[in-house]
């Protein structure tokens, strides 16, 4: 049976726009991924930025010998309730550091509870009706304000709300990548050598090789079990620690770093070897003084997008105890710490509302250093990228 | 004397022997050579031969007694051992000075040292690999020393709950038996695991597709960095946006369409972890499909074949290794992800097909176990690494597999960047 041309070109033109919409379908499942995308960020953004804003009472505060005594005696009846019992709390011991505040009656700024906290940024809370009615009284005298929160900056975790702060999971986190870094950056640089420029092409070399690309694959959690099993119970090393948190995290970098410092080597070209060799240079002079450092951009490079997966990474210190209550900023490697996304972690299982905001807050935290590094990590490399 | 002190005072004598060698080394070959002696290396040379055959072997004795000490528990006293390790530093540095002599190849002698430590780091991926192995492996045979391995695999409970009991020798009550069957830990694993490849697969190779296919050039240097920050953000993040806003989402959908959705559902990590995959997925597919030689999409189209007839018959057929290795990939990904489950999947071991439904997943099991109160032995403790073995040797084998199609497809392609 023969076709007219009308049947051809009809079935061409449908034929055509079948290929139109897989263009279009395909171009959706960018826009969906992009859609995603945006959405988180103003998910976050929405939870998060009210972390960085606090509730603070513009408040009479009485340094009397009562005060000493019962702290609640330091402030008027009237905002006993809305203050935070985290300031109360600290009032006696200032006193006994200084004893001249003693009989000094001023009006400060104070710390509100979390829950007057929530009432005013419009969440919810368990302020009672009466309590309410003051807060909305002292907000129209303005002796109730929103001010920059501080103390989400300068303190450690604590069971209070508009008392916790991401500083001690900060200097935690500084404290693990310092191990991770320490561990992960010579051994990987060393393997990554030995591998491109000395290693024979043998048996030994290949299953170095397929092992390394395999570390890379294991999930992270399973590095958290060897962790466990071998440095703390076979090795002794102290739980919950930065030390052993950076070891079991430097065991998860190592791939990363070799396998980005290989790409880095591999990119120095053989005639710069070649001319070193041809001068009377040893494998390891050419190594050391050419090849080394022409590759030193990409090994950087490599080696911070290493160092921000691995700040990321959470599962791991789960196991080997660093998801801990650390209200004091650590100050040994062999103190119990915690990390920024372990902090998040352990915030977000807390029963009160208000700490939903903190959660958020952290992770815009989070989110804003890693996305500094991997900038950085983009720069160097836009910066010292040579083609050759 | 506390140990700290005895050691940083070991610290400083080796530092000291260190620079001793060092000057002394160079002293002397600089002698030699102005003596108008010929010699097969510079004073420098003999100088760092000198340090290091003070501080090597000196620090590879310190090394090795610990490691007796840990390993076969024998008690050597510190400072005896940091005394020997000083010894043998003293010696060295002696053989060191001897050594600066006009045919010592002082070079070659460092160059051999260097390039043993170069492969003792290599060394240390394979250790690290071998260490997990032999961890999970040594603890998951304690624990089916306690339970059998067949129960493990087939068994339809998973109620670890009593088996502190069992620990402290007080498993005579039947009713409270500890029960240890881990086919609804896998059966939600492997449930979340397929919610997640759903979306993740159609999403990443549509992208893919269009980026290596239809876009524009600044539309795809634009694309593919700005997917690679999905990959990029931690998952304890994406775990709180699934717990806090996507599970209450999908709660509120289902009860519009009057079905009752818990808030633990499946599906918020699945859907969650889908989103995190998509750049595992888009990126490689991406590389795979320029892979494919231009000749093939030139022959079809010059047989009449519009674009999207190439692209469907001949290019995705083509990549089709590459593709389902990128995806085995990600399911080994899916498979281990810690975070996210534990964070908005439940905690209740739940066999069933519905997504909506709690449940849970092994890897959630391994956390709830490992940061209980529980002392080390008992078996709960000890089913993590049973678990942990398990979810090891499946990866294991994905990742192969995976690794085994791609270089398949590099082979018949010829393409050297994958």
């Amino acid at each position: 049976m023969s076709q007219s041309f009308d049947d051809i070109s009809a079935q061409l033109r449908k034929r055509h726009r079948k290929s139109a919409r897989l263009k279009w379908f395909s171009m959706g499942a960018l826009g969906l991924a992009g859609l995603f995308l945006v959405l988180f960020f103003t998910d976050m953004l929405n939870k998060g930025l009210p972390a960085f804003q606090q509730a603070q009472i513009q408040v009479q505060v009485d340094y009397s010998e009562q005060a000493s005594q019962i702290p609640l005696a330091a402030v008027e009846e009237e905002v006993r309730d809305l203050v935070s019992r985290g300031f109360l709390r600290t009032i006696p011991l200032r006193m006994k550091n200084d004893p001249e505040l003693l009989g000094v009656q001023r009006s400060e700024w104070v710390l509100a509870d979390g829950q007057v906290d929530q009432y005013l940024k419009g969440h919810a809370n368990k302020l009672r009706d009466d309590a309410r009615e003051r807060v909305d009284r002292l907000a129209a005298e303005g002796r109730v304000a929103l001010k920059f929160n501080t103390t989400f900056f300068t303190r450690g975790d604590s069971k209070m709300p508009e008392l916790a702060g991401i500083m001690s999971a900060a200097v935690g986190t500084v404290m693990t990548m310092l191990v991770t870094l320490a561990i992960a950056f010579p051994i990987g640089v060393m393997t990554a050598l030995y591998l491109e420029e000395f290693a024979p092409d043998n048996r030994l070399t290949q299953i170095i090789e397929i092992n390394i690309n395999n570390l890379a694959a294991i999930p992270s959690i399973l590095f958290g079990l060897l962790g466990l099993a071998i440095f703390i119970n076979f090795f002794g090393v102290p739980r919950s620690t930065p030390l052993v948190g950076g070891m079991t995290l430097a065991l998860m970098t190592l791939p990363v770093i070799i396998i980005s410092t290989r790409t880095a080597l591999r990119s120095v070209p053989d005639s710069i070897r070649h001319a070193a060799f041809g001068v009377g240079c040893s494998r390891w002079q050419v190594v050391r003084d050419h090849v080394l450092p022409l590759a030193m951009p990409g090994i950087m490079t490599g080696s911070i997008i290493g160092l921000a997966q691995a700040m990321g990474e959470t599962a791991p210190l789960i196991i080997v105890g660093m998801v801990a209550f650390i209200p004091d900023v650590g100050a040994s490697f062999t103190q119990a710490a915690t990390v920024l996304p372990a902090q998040v972690f352990t915030w977000s299982g807390e029963p009160d509302r208000a700490f939903i905001e903190k959660t958020a807050g952290g992770i815009l935290v989070l989110l804003t250093i890693l996305i500094f590094l991997n900038a950085t990590a983009v720069i160097l490399r836009k910066k010292f990228e040579r083609r050759w | 004397m506390q140990t700290n002190q005895i050691f940083m005072l070991f610290c400083g004598i080796l530092l000291l022997m260190g620079l001793v060698a060092y000057f002394a080394g160079r002293a002397r070959a600089t002698g030699v050579r102005a003596s108008g002696t010929a010699m097969y290396a510079q004073p420098d040379q003999y100088a760092w031969f000198a340090v290091l055959a003070t501080a090597g072997p000196a620090l590879l004795v310190s090394a090795l007694g610990a490691f007796i000490m840990l390993l076969l528990g024998a008690t050597i006293p510190v400072p005896y051992l940091l005394a020997a390790s000083l010894a043998v530093a003293a010696a060295g540095l002696l053989v060191g000075i001897v050594q600066v002599r006009p045919d010592f190849h002082a070079r070659q002698a460092i160059e051999r040292a260097i390039r043993w430590v170069l492969v003792s780091a290599a060394m240390i991926s394979i250790f690290t690999t071998f260490g997990i192995l032999f961890s999970i492996v040594f603890e998951a045979l304690r624990f089916f020393q306690m339970h059998s391995f067949w129960e493990f695999i087939t068994g339809t409970v998973w109620a670890p709950g009593n088996s502190f009991l069992a620990a402290a020798g007080r498993a005579d009550d039947a009713a409270s038996a500890a029960r240890f069957g881990s086919v609804p830990l896998f059966a939600g694993t492997f449930l979340i695991t397929a919610i997640a490849m759903l979306v993740a697969i159609p999403v990443g190779l549509l992208s893919a597709i269009y980026m290596a296919e239809f876009a524009p050039r600044r539309v795809r240097t634009l694309a593919k960095p700005t997917l690679e920050v999905l990959a990029g953000i931690p998952t304890v993040v994406y775990g709180f946006f699934a717990a806090i806003t996507v599970a209450p989402i999908i709660v509120n959908v289902a009860g519009a369409l009057g079905l009752d959705a818990s808030f633990n559902n499946a599906l918020a990590p699945g859907i969650v972890m889908g989103i995190m995959i998509i750049p595992f997925i888009s990126s490689l597919s991406d590389d795979v499909i320029n892979a494919v030689p231009d000749s093939m999409r030139q022959g079809s189209l010059a047989l009449g074949m519009t674009k999207g007839e190439t692209i469907r018959d001949v290019v995705i057929p083509a990549a089709l290794p590459g593709i389902i290795s990128a995806s085995l990939l990600a399911v080994s990904r899916a498979l281990g992800e810690t975070m996210i489950v534990v964070m908005a999947a439940g905690m209740r071991p739940n066999l069933t097909a519905n997504p909506l439904e709690e449940m849970t997943t092994v890897t959630v099991r391994i956390v709830a176990a490992l940061t209980g109160d529980l002392e080390f032995e008992s078996a709960e403790t000890l089913s993590a690494f049973a678990l942990g073995l398990v979810l090891f040797a499946v990866t294991l084998s994905l990742n192969l597999v995976s690794v085994l199609m791609i270089r398949r497809f590099r082979e018949k392609y010829r393409v050297n960047n994958l």
